[in-house]
């Protein structure tokens, strides 16, 4: 009896984990003729489909950048909304061949989840929004209050320790969806709202009814870095993830974006030349065309121009480069040399 | 054995079984082994692969992480509990909630249910027409919108909490749910309890004794109100020999929320109400089916012996009623148990919602699916082995 429901219950994850496994990632990909990524269903900035049914984001662009560095197409990858619960089963079983979805990296995901983290694309940290009305200026006055939160995300413990803490109690309502969770909010079912402090600011910008009838609160009770992750056991699809993510973060630092990256052609900065792939290497360590970076830079653009496209002061998220700015320019934004 | 070497078109020889597949008796037995084979050649190989995929990919295996800190915080619970008890703690913490809500909505939809399936047989035509649209409505609109719907009308009906609905003293109703006043605790409320367990043992032994009676000597005995007697008389005499306590614990407006006092949540309204009106309108038409098919001569019959209108339905409607209804309300109580798995879409505590989340956290899927199964399967036996026992008894004995 025992076995009979194990089975069953492991078949979902075998039937399709048995396929993934037999390949290598990319040789899959390549002969499927696209990528499988698994993103937010509905995160402004981050992931989220606009009014033409488009996926835009951040992560989206990550996702994107992948695909234009395995087959030089950013329409090559198709999108699978996932919930956070969703997401891990989702990419142990081969469902998807990378999550990018404003996922924290931890070492429980690292380890026991079976994931491999890419690059951090987005340094961030778990806030606070309450609605102007109650006149809370501090998390620390949030003693009692009941708090909306999604399941199955690192902001539900950050959420019980923070409080735990501080010796203060809280009142959680637990929803599974996250625009459920913003529709209690909204309705006023909690006082507080807790995500990361870019989760709140796009759902400030997109999902209130009157943005401005809501602040968030100054204090950031958590370290959230946000990177795409991979399966365990491919290291060569694992590389060509992390050193995409890279890619980006590098050329901002050599100054290229792509709009100037023709001009860099005649460079004669080995550097850039080994980055470009005008002196050849870089793509074939990683089995990818030699022109792979080239391709992630004209197509997809910089780590500053996806930054400022999805979430920067000019789009309605407002948010400032802050931590996520270069290392050179006072943030943590650093990629590993390209040599 | 001669019968080995039999030609395949000889018969068996009478009593045994021949080895060859145009025998009928040895054919069986070979489909039965190759099915029985085959099942367990597939389940060894699921489980085999899943384990290899597993190993493989270094993703951890096994229930340890039962043992770990849960660090999760959990909205309502029966139990004491805080993100500092293990996983296996907030998983009780999660059954516990689902059978809360099974038994009540259980309950309450056996009640609902009656009523309507019996309203529709009323010949009052507007109660009848009532009970039907009621039926037709609800069992055609899928369980979780209903569910949407009566979370919505909390958080979207009702104010917001600062500005509560007070419509008794002490009652507050408002869009985190209602909070009621409730005795203040009180050692006697113990004593109540087992007054009310011993009253309750004394009324069955009183309607034993009084229907032993009544065979003996055809003498009835208000078994009924002896009962009822004891059950609410012994709880309230112990109160007053307690010295009366009247202190109630009142809900107050403390900061963002109400403290004190009981509260009925907005989710756990929202999937108490969802689940017993869905419910009880499939248990109507059980119900209405069970009295339609007793034959109404027996009706006829009861009152031409003289029986009154109680003891009619009581003594020979009901007992052949049952024996139609039982089977196919077993079915019932256990979809509601089951359709409760949707209180996650609502934020409702339940196991599913609480696996989940443990599941999430640690990243083990399988064991959480496992478990989560493995308690349905035991809530659905149980509940399943005390409606067949039910059955059993209420069985028309022919004689």
């Amino acid at each position: 009896m025992k076995t009979g429901f194990l089975a069953t219950a492991a078949a979902a994850v075998v039937v399709t984990a048995s396929v993934a496994a037999g390949a290598a990632t990319l040789d899959t990909v390549k002969q499927r003729g696209f990528v499988q990524c698994g993103v937010n269903a509905g995160l402004p900035g981050f992931g989220n489909p606009d009014s033409a049914g488009n996926w835009t984001g951040l992560d989206v662009d990550y996702c994107r950048a992948v695909a234009v560095a395995i087959f030089n197409d950013p329409n090559k990858v198709k999108f699978t909304p996932l919930s956070a619960q969703q997401r891990f089963p989702a990419i142990q079983s081969g469902e998807v061949d990378l999550l990018s979805r404003n996922t924290t990296a931890t070492l429980t995901r690292d380890t026991s989840v079976g994931l491999n983290f890419a690059p951090v694309t987005y340094y961030d940290g778990q806030g606070f929004m309450v609605t102007k009305k109650l006149g809370v200026k501090s998390a620390k006055e949030l003693n009692g209050a009941t708090v909306c939160v999604q399941s199955g995300t690192t902001t539900e413990l950050n959420l019980a320790d923070y409080f735990r803490s501080n010796n203060m109690s809280y009142n959680p309502v637990v929803i599974e969806s996250n625009d459920e969770v913003n529709a209690a909010y909204f309705a006023g079912r909690c006082d507080v709202l807790t995500t990361d402090m870019s989760g709140l600011a796009g759902t400030r910008a997109g999902v209130a009814p009157v943005p401005d009838d809501h602040v968030i609160l100054p204090e950031v009770i958590s370290k959230e870095p946000l990177a795409p992750a991979v399966r365990h056991g491919d290291d060569q699809w694992f590389d060509i993830v992390k050193w995409t993510v890279y890619a980006t973060i590098q050329a901002e630092e050599f100054g290229i974006n792509s709009k100037n990256i023709d001009e860099f052609g005649n460079s004669q900065n080995p550097d850039i030349q080994r980055f470009l792939g005008t002196s050849p290497g870089m793509g074939k360590a990683l089995g990818l065309d030699e022109k792979w970076a080239y391709n992630v830079v004209k197509k997809i653009g910089n780590y500053g121009e996806i930054f400022d496209r999805n979430v920067g002061p000019g789009t309605p998220l407002k948010l400032e480069r802050g931590l996520n700015a270069l290392w050179t320019k006072g943030g943590l934004m650093y990629a590993e040399p390209f040599r | 054995m001669a019968t080995q070497t039999r030609t395949t078109q000889g018969a068996p020889p009478p009593g045994g079984v021949s080895f060859s597949l145009s025998d009928p008796t040895f054919r069986s037995i070979v489909y039965q082994i190759l099915v029985v084979g085959a099942v367990i050649a597939v389940g060894w190989f699921l489980i085999h692969n899943t384990l290899d995929n597993l190993a493989r990919r270094s993703i951890a295996t096994g229930y340890d992480f039962l043992g770990r800190e849960a660090s999760f915080g959990i909205g309502e619970s029966l139990i004491d509990y805080s993100p500092r008890d293990t996983y296996g703690r907030a998983f009780l913490v999660g059954v516990l909630n689902t059978l809360k809500v099974s038994v009540i909505g259980i309950i309450l939809a056996t009640i609902i249910g009656t009523v309507v399936g019996v309203a529709r047989l009323s010949s009052n035509w507007l109660i009848a027409k009532l009970a039907s649209t009621y039926v037709e409505i609800i069992r055609n609109i899928p369980p979780l919108l209903q569910l949407f719907f009566w979370y919505a009308l909390v958080s979207d009906s009702m104010p917001p909490v600062r500005q509560a609905l007070n419509p008794l003293p002490g009652v507050f109703l408002s869009q985190r749910g209602l909070r009621v006043p409730v005795p203040a605790p009180d050692p006697v409320w113990t004593t109540m309890g087992i007054a009310l367990v011993v009253g309750i043992a004394a009324a069955w032994g009183v309607s034993r004794w009084a229907r032993a009676r009544q065979a003996r000597t055809g003498q009835p005995f208000p078994a009924g109100w002896a009962g009822l007697g004891l059950i609410i008389g012994l709880p309230i005499l112990t109160w007053l020999a307690g010295g009366a306590p009247l202190a109630m614990d009142v809900p107050k407006l403390a900061g963002f929320n109400f403290t004190g006092g009981a509260a009925i949540s907005p989710e756990f309204f929202a999937i108490l109400t969802g689940l017993t009106v869905y419910t009880a309108a499939f248990i109507a038409e059980v119900v209405r089916s069970g009295i339609k098919a007793v034959n109404w001569g027996q009706t006829e019959a009861a009152r031409a012996l003289g029986l009154p209108g109680g003891p009619t339905l009581r003594l020979v409607i009901l007992p052949q009623a049952l024996r139609v209804i039982v089977p196919p309300l077993t079915s019932q109580y256990l979809n509601l148990m089951k359709n409760s798995s949707l209180a996650l879409a609502i934020g409702y505590p339940d196991l599913v919602s609480i696996a989940n989340t443990t599941l999430n956290q640690t990243g083990q899927a399988i064991e959480g699916v496992t478990m989560i199964m493995g308690t349905y399967l035991v809530i659905s036996l149980s509940i399943s082995i005390f409606m067949n026992w039910y059955n059993k008894r209420i069985a028309l004995v022919e004689r």
